[in-house]
């Protein structure tokens, strides 16, 4: 009898555990899925990012050219025959090219007939022309067939961005529809790579623009950056890490450190604008002063990503080498640098990336500009990435709409090239205690 | 050694200040709707001139004037642009600062242009509608009250029957000051409540734009205002001309007090909501920095700023022709500001 009673209670208990215990398992079991759930909606929107991005954008890596056979006429280029370069230089090769469209449009020889012809091809076929003359003037008097760049509204066109009909706004009469289709029809037209993308600096015709200069500009402000913010940042966390002690002042200083990683980055822009350019008078627009300002924003990073790898070399390393003889300066400089290099430059870079997508500094010391020439020194005035694609975003033309994109997909190569090789180099040399 | 680096690291780091001083290049600042048109004319130059490109930057018009009168030394912009004229504050403030010689030269006009998307209903609005629509406070039964107006067909039956929404430029904004200046300012008169009224009381009256969430302000972007209203179809957008001619397939423009928005209604001044563009000219950079006479020379030429020259390709209307002959003459004898 006391058995039974002693049974049942028993397995009530293991009941009650039982049904306990499938409360925490299932609690755990949607704990798991809030996880998961977490990072679809973090991929979930990483993917609409690249979607849009890359679907707007891939289009502007081809542009829209046309084969025509130019006759490299003596007496329109060169009518002396003396091979003068300032008068190559200053031909008028848009005759050369209304020759070799006449040639194959007899019908559009009126005067309208020449304006539509004009508006075909793009101003960047002139200069084509004017580069292989001068580069080469034996082709004077040659015949050649050559794919020159249309403009952007008919680039726009044959990649269906733009309507055809008028109704719609588009800008074409129907013989310029007629002609544009005879040219597509007979092969002449087709999209080959945008070369001017990646060879010239930016131009407020769509089809010549390119991110050169911005790229020059973003590279010439990182090397600035690097060039001061690696050695302060290593040399404050050494200090700071191996030789400072522990009081109050060494604390103040952290705290400000830590204060300044999260200062939004326009703040810095601003004090550049105050002391680089008001006090010291350095020009305005210069990647050298962009890179003044990023070093700003940069060298927190730095700091504390150095502090944590000295942080983590062991301190036995350290007591060996002082029990060696090492003085203070060697055991840092042979011993604990060399294996936190490693954390400190996986640190610099992420530090580097991070200033090479900043553009809020770079808007108040006149960065944010229209630049057409490369720069050459860091003093000229140049643009940088995220700068050029804020431009591009705020342009009227249809065609920069592809080009936006396709400037931030060669940022986010950039950043992904950085973000990777900082990975690699954490994989490859970092050690484990 | 190392102080041996440090030496070279200083030598080399003067060198490139020094070389930084000779600038031979353009500088340009001011207000984004001039911005289309100068960087246009600005990278036509720096093709055949066989000057350096000038560089812009769109600032807006207010802070376009403000770096250019922040100094006369080089490190100053040599030009702004500006979508208003420069006001007496600003000139004193250029004239402290030792920028007492400045050239104003008008390029053409900008319409103002009250857009929506095409598959939006199609507006068709007088100036007072517009006031009542945007103004901060509207005279209602004799006295001033809180803007109530929540659909346009409150105003006037008329009107579609949607929410007001307008989207237009922030208050720094010279866009936003011939707004108020083209479309405001001669409304409110109209109206005998505010008419009543005299100095600030009236200013405050006719220029304070609602707050209450139906002007919507966009800072210095365009393709912004453009996104929002292609996704909200009923939505107004304040577009300067050159957006509208660039993106006719996608927006269309509002009829106001009659007039449609179209090149020939800008130019012969029929369309209401029009204003002259300008640039100003550091006088005393002419000739220390290599250029400025060729550039202001090229942005007159008839072949840029002339009927049918390459700007108005880009939206910019041309100025009547005795003007342009003015405005061309000002790159040779450079006639001192006349306010």
């Amino acid at each position: 009898m006391t058995e039974m009673v002693e049974q049942m209670r028993i397995s009530a208990v293991a009941e009650k555990v039982e049904a306990r215990l499938r409360k925490r398992y299932g609690v755990e079991r949607r704990f798991r899925l809030y996880g998961v759930a977490a990072i679809a909606v973090a991929l979930t929107f990483l993917a609409v990012l690249l979607f849009s991005v890359l679907s707007q954008g891939v289009s502007a890596f081809r542009q829209n050219e046309v084969r025509l056979a130019i006759s490299f006429d003596p007496a329109v280029i060169d009518p002396d025959g003396r091979r003068d370069h300032a008068i190559l230089a200053n031909a008028d090769y848009a005759a050369l090219i209304r020759q070799a469209l006449l040639a194959h449009f007899p019908d559009a020889d009126d005067r309208t007939g020449r304006r539509e012809l004009s508006r075909l091809m793009s101003q960047g076929a002139e200069l084509e022309l004017r580069k292989l003359v001068l580069s080469d003037p034996s082709v004077i008097g040659t015949r050649r067939e050559l794919w020159l760049p249309v403009t952007a509204a008919v680039d726009q066109l044959a990649k269906g961005h733009i309507s055809r009909a008028a109704e719609q706004g588009g800008q074409f009469s129907e013989r310029e529809l007629a002609r544009f289709d005879v040219l597509v029809a007979q092969g002449l037209l087709q999209p080959r790579f945008n070369k001017w993308l990646f060879t010239q600096g930016d131009s407020r015709q769509p089809e010549m623009a390119g991110l050169l200069g911005a790229i020059v500009g973003s590279f010439y402000a990182l090397v600035v950056t690097l060039a001061l913010s690696f050695p302060l940042g290593v040399a404050t966390a050494v200090y700071l890490e191996e030789f400072a002690g522990t009081n109050r002042w060494t604390d103040l200083v952290e705290v400000n450190i830590n204060n300044l990683a999260a200062v939004p980055s326009i703040v810095f822009g601003l004090l550049g604008l105050e002391i680089f350019l008001n006090l010291f008078g350095l020009p305005r627009s210069a990647p050298f002063v962009g890179g003044l300002c990023l070093t700003l924003v940069s060298l927190p990073t730095i700091i504390i990503a150095a502090r944590v790898s000295l942080k983590a070399v062991p301190p036995w390393i350290r007591e060996a080498a002082v029990g060696l003889g090492a003085s203070r300066l060697q055991v840092v400089s042979h011993h604990v640098l060399p294996l936190a290099m490693p954390g400190i430059l996986t640190g610099t870079i992420i530090g580097m990336a991070r200033a090479v997508g900043e553009s809020a500094p770079l808007l108040m010391i006149g960065m944010v500009a229209f630049i057409v020439d490369v720069p050459a020194t860091p003093m000229d005035p140049a643009t940088a990435l995220p700068v050029q694609i804020y431009l591009w975003a705020a342009s009227p033309e249809r065609a920069f709409i592809e080009r936006t994109s396709a400037a931030i997909l060669v940022l986010l190569c950039f950043l992904a090239a950085m973000n990777a090789a900082a990975i690699y180099l954490r994989k490859r040399f970092e050690r484990r205690w | 050694m190392q102080a041996k680096t440090l030496i070279l690291a200083t030598a080399a780091l003067l060198a490139l200040m020094t070389a930084a001083e000779a600038r031979d290049q353009i500088k340009i600042v001011g207000s984004s709707t001039v911005y289309p048109f100068s960087t246009v004319v600005a990278e036509q130059f720096g093709k055949t001139s066989g000057f350096k490109t000038p560089v812009v930057e769109s600032t807006g018009t207010g802070g376009g004037l403000k770096l250019f009168c922040a100094g006369a030394d080089e490190n100053s912009p040599d030009i702004a642009n500006a979508s208003r004229r420069i006001e007496p504050s600003e000139v004193a403030a250029c004239a402290t600062n030792g920028v007492k010689q400045i050239t104003e030269v008008v390029i053409g006009y900008d319409g103002i242009v009250l857009a929506n998307a095409k598959a939006g209903p199609t507006y068709t609005v007088t100036r007072e509608q517009l006031f009542l629509a945007t103004a901060k406070t509207v005279p209602q039964g004799g006295k001033l009250v809180p803007n109530p107006y929540k659909k346009w067909s409150e105003i006037d039956p008329g009107l579609p029957r949607e929410d007001i929404v307008v989207f237009g430029p922030a208050s720094n904004h010279g866009t936003r000051d011939a707004y108020v200046e083209l479309v405001m300012q001669p409304a409110c008169g109209k109206f005998p409540e505010i008419k009543a009224l005299t100095g600030d009381a009236r200013k405050v009256a006719c220029d304070a734009i609602r707050e209450d969430g139906a002007y919507v302000e966009v800072a210095e972007n365009y393709t912004l205002i453009l996104q929002k209203l292609l996704s909200q179809p009923h939505s107004v957008g304040i577009l300067t001309f050159s957006y509208i001619d660039q993106n006719g397939d996608k927006i269309k423009a509002a009829m106001v007090d009659g007039q449609i928005a179209t090149y020939d209604n800008i130019a012969s001044m029929q369309y209401p909501v029009s204003r002259p563009l300008f640039f100003y000219v550091k006088k005393n950079h002419i000739g220390v920095i290599p250029g400025i006479k060729e550039y202001v020379a090229e942005f007159t030429s008839e072949k840029a700023f002339g009927k049918t020259g390459y700007l108005t390709d880009k939206g910019l209307i041309a100025l009547p022709d005795a003007d342009r002959k003015t405005e061309a003459d000002k790159s040779k004898d450079w006639p001192n500001l006349q306010l």
